[in-house]
C-alpha cells in the first residue's frame, strides 16, 4: 500500500469508526431516537385536531406543519449532539485526532440525521394519513423530507457546536438555526405543495438537493470552528 | 567536533520548548512569562495550588487552548514547528474521554481508531491492555456499571497502547488506589525510558520517576 492509499484507510477508519460509535450509542439510549418520532405524531395530531374537520383546510396548511414539526423535532433533538462528548472528554479527544476531523464531524452529523431523520422518514405515509393527504404522495413526501431533516441536521449542528458549553443552549441554538433555516423551509414547503397538486417536482426538488449538498459539504466546516471555541472555553 | 557529529546532535534533539507563556482567564492573569524546555526522557510535573491554572497550561501545550500569550515550539528531527504534532501527543484530561453507554473495549477501540489509526491494533491488544489494569472482567460491561476508578483505568489503558511520543495527564490518579497508582507510575517510567516525554499534574506524590518540578506560584503575578 503506498503512503497516500493508506491514508485514504484511515480516513474512511475514522469516518466509520466515528459513524458506527453514535449509532451504537444512539441504538442504547433508545429515546434518542424514538422521542423525536413520536413528538412529530404527536404534534401533527394537535394540529388535525385544532383544525378539525375542515379537510381542505388542513390540506392547504399541510406542507407547513409538517415542515415546521419536522424542523423542531430535529432542533429539540439537536440539543444533545455534542453535549455527551462534551461532557466526559470525547470532544477533547476527538479533536486531538490526528485523523481528519472533517470526516468525524460529518460522520457524526450523519449519524444523528440518521436517527433522527430517518424514523420521521419512514412514518412519512402515516403523517400523510394523518394530515388527509393522499398516501399516493407517500414516497415524494418521503423523499423531500429525507432531503429536508438533513438540511436540517446539518444547518443546526452549527448552532448546536456554538451553544454545547453553555449550560442550557437549548433556546439560544434555535434562535441561531432558525434563520438559517429559511431558504429549507421555503422551497420544502413548496415541494410538498406540488406534490399535493400534481405538479412538475424538478424544479423545486433540484433547489432541495442543491442545498443538502451545500449543508452538507460546507457546515462541518463551520462545525468545527463551533467546536474548537466550545472545547477552549 | 565535526560538522557531522554536529548535526547528528542537532537532528537526535527532540523535544518541547515553552517561551513566555502567560494565560489569562476571567480578568485574572493566572501565570506570566513561563518557559520551560523538555527533551526526550523527560517527566515534568506541574505544581500548583487549586485554580493556579495547571489545567488551563496543560490544555494550551496540548494545543486545545489558543487563549495565551508566548510560543509553544516542538522540534522533531532539525524540524520546528509551532505545537506538537496531533500523532505524537496523547492528553488525558480531567475529564477522561470515556462514554458511558459504551463497553471498555468499544471505547478504547474508538479512541484507537481515532488516535492510533496506522499502528494496526488488534482486538486482543485492546483487552490485554485492559487486563493489565485489572478490568479482565469488565471488557464488555456498559462503563456506566463501573465505578470512577474503574473508568478512570479504562481511560488510563491508553496509556499501555500508545506509541505517542508526549503524554499530558491531567490528575491521572484521581479515584485510583494504591496499587493502580504504581502501576501507572510504572508505564510512565517505561515511557521515559523509551524516550518519550510526560508532563503530569498531580496532588499525589509520585515515587519512582524521576521529575522536574515546575511550580506555577513562581509565575504568578507578584512572584519573584
Amino acid at each position: 500500500m503506498s503512503g497516500t492509499e493508506r491514508e485514504h484507510a484511515s480516513s474512511f477508519g475514522v469516518f466509520a469508526a466515528v459513524f458506527f460509535r453514535d449509532l451504537t450509542i444512539y441504538f442504547r439510549y433508545r429515546g434518542s431516537w424514538i422521542n423525536p418520532l413520536f413528538f412529530i405524531l404527536m404534534a401533527i395530531t394537535l394540529f388535525a385536531l385544532g383544525i378539525g374537520a375542515d379537510s381542505k383546510a388542513v390540506l392547504a396548511y399541510s406542507p407547513s406543519i409538517i415542515w415546521v414539526i419536522a424542523l423542531l423535532a430535529v432542533l429539540l433533538s439537536l440539543d444533545s449532539l455534542f453535549k455527551s462528548d462534551f461532557d466526559d472528554g470525547s470532544l477533547e479527544q476527538l479533536l486531538l485526532s490526528s485523523q481528519s476531523l472533517y470526516l468525524a464531524v460529518l460522520a457524526k452529523t450523519l449519524a444523528h440525521w440518521f436517527v433522527t431523520g430517518l424514523p420521521i422518514v419512514i412514518a412519512t405515509p402515516l403523517l400523510s394519513l394523518m394530515l388527509g393527504i393522499s398516501v399516493d404522495i407517500a414516497p415524494q413526501m418521503g423523499l423531500g423530507l429525507l432531503l429536508g431533516t438533513g438540511i436540517l441536521s446539518f444547518i443546526g449542528a452549527i448552532g448546536a457546536s456554538l451553544t454545547v458549553s453553555l449550560g442550557s443552549g437549548g433556546l439560544l441554538l434555535s434562535l441561531l438555526s432558525m434563520p438559517l433555516y429559511v431558504p429549507a423551509i421555503i422551497f420544502g414547503s413548496q415541494y410538498i405543495q406540488d406534490a399535493i397538486n400534481g405538479w412538475p417536482l424538478m424544479p423545486s426538488l433540484s433547489m432541495l438537493i442543491g442545498l443538502f449538498l451545500a449543508a452538507m459539504v460546507l457546515s462541518p466546516l463551520a462545525i468545527i470552528g463551533g467546536l474548537r471555541l466550545s472545547v477552549e472555553a | 567536533m565535526t560538522i557531522d557529529t554536529i548535526n547528528s546532535q542537532i537532528r537526535s534533539v527532540t523535544g518541547l520548548e515553552l517561551c513566555n507563556i502567560s494565560c489569562e482567564k476571567a480578568y485574572r492573569r493566572l501565570f506570566s512569562g513561563l518557559s520551560v524546555s523538555l527533551s526526550a526522557g523527560q517527566c515534568l510535573r506541574i505544581l500548583g495550588s487549586n485554580g493556579s491554572g495547571k489545567t488551563s497550561l496543560l490544555k494550551i501545550i496540548a494545543g486545545l487552548s489558543r487563549d495565551f500569550e508566548g510560543v509553544i515550539h516542538w522540534q522533531v528531527d532539525e524540524r520546528s514547528q509551532a505545537f506538537i504534532n496531533k500523532s505524537e501527543l496523547l492528553y488525558l484530561g480531567h475529564l477522561t474521554g470515556v462514554k458511558a453507554s459504551l463497553t471498555p473495549v468499544e471505547n478504547l477501540s474508538w479512541w484507537v481508531s481515532l488516535c492510533l489509526p496506522t499502528y494496526h491494533l488488534q482486538h486482543k491488544d485492546i483487552c490485554n491492555a485492559l487486563s493489565q489494569l485489572g478490568l479482565g472482567c469488565e471488557l464488555n460491561t456498559p462503563c456506566h456499571l463501573l465505578s470512577a476508578g474503574q473508568q478512570r483505568r479504562v481511560a488510563l489503558a491508553r496509556l499501555i497502547l500508545s506509541q505517542q511520543k508526549v503524554w499530558i495527564l491531567d490528575e491521572p490518579f484521581t479515584a485510583i488506589d494504591p496499587l493502580g497508582i504504581s502501576q501507572v507510575e510504572h508505564y510512565i517510567k517505561q515511557h521515559q525510558s523509551d524516550g518519550g516525554m510526560a508532563i503530569i499534574t498531580s496532588h499525589q506524590i509520585i515515587h519512582h520517576v524521576e521529575l522536574l518540578h515546575l511550580d506555577l506560584a513562581d509565575y504568578q503575578q507578584g512572584a519573584k
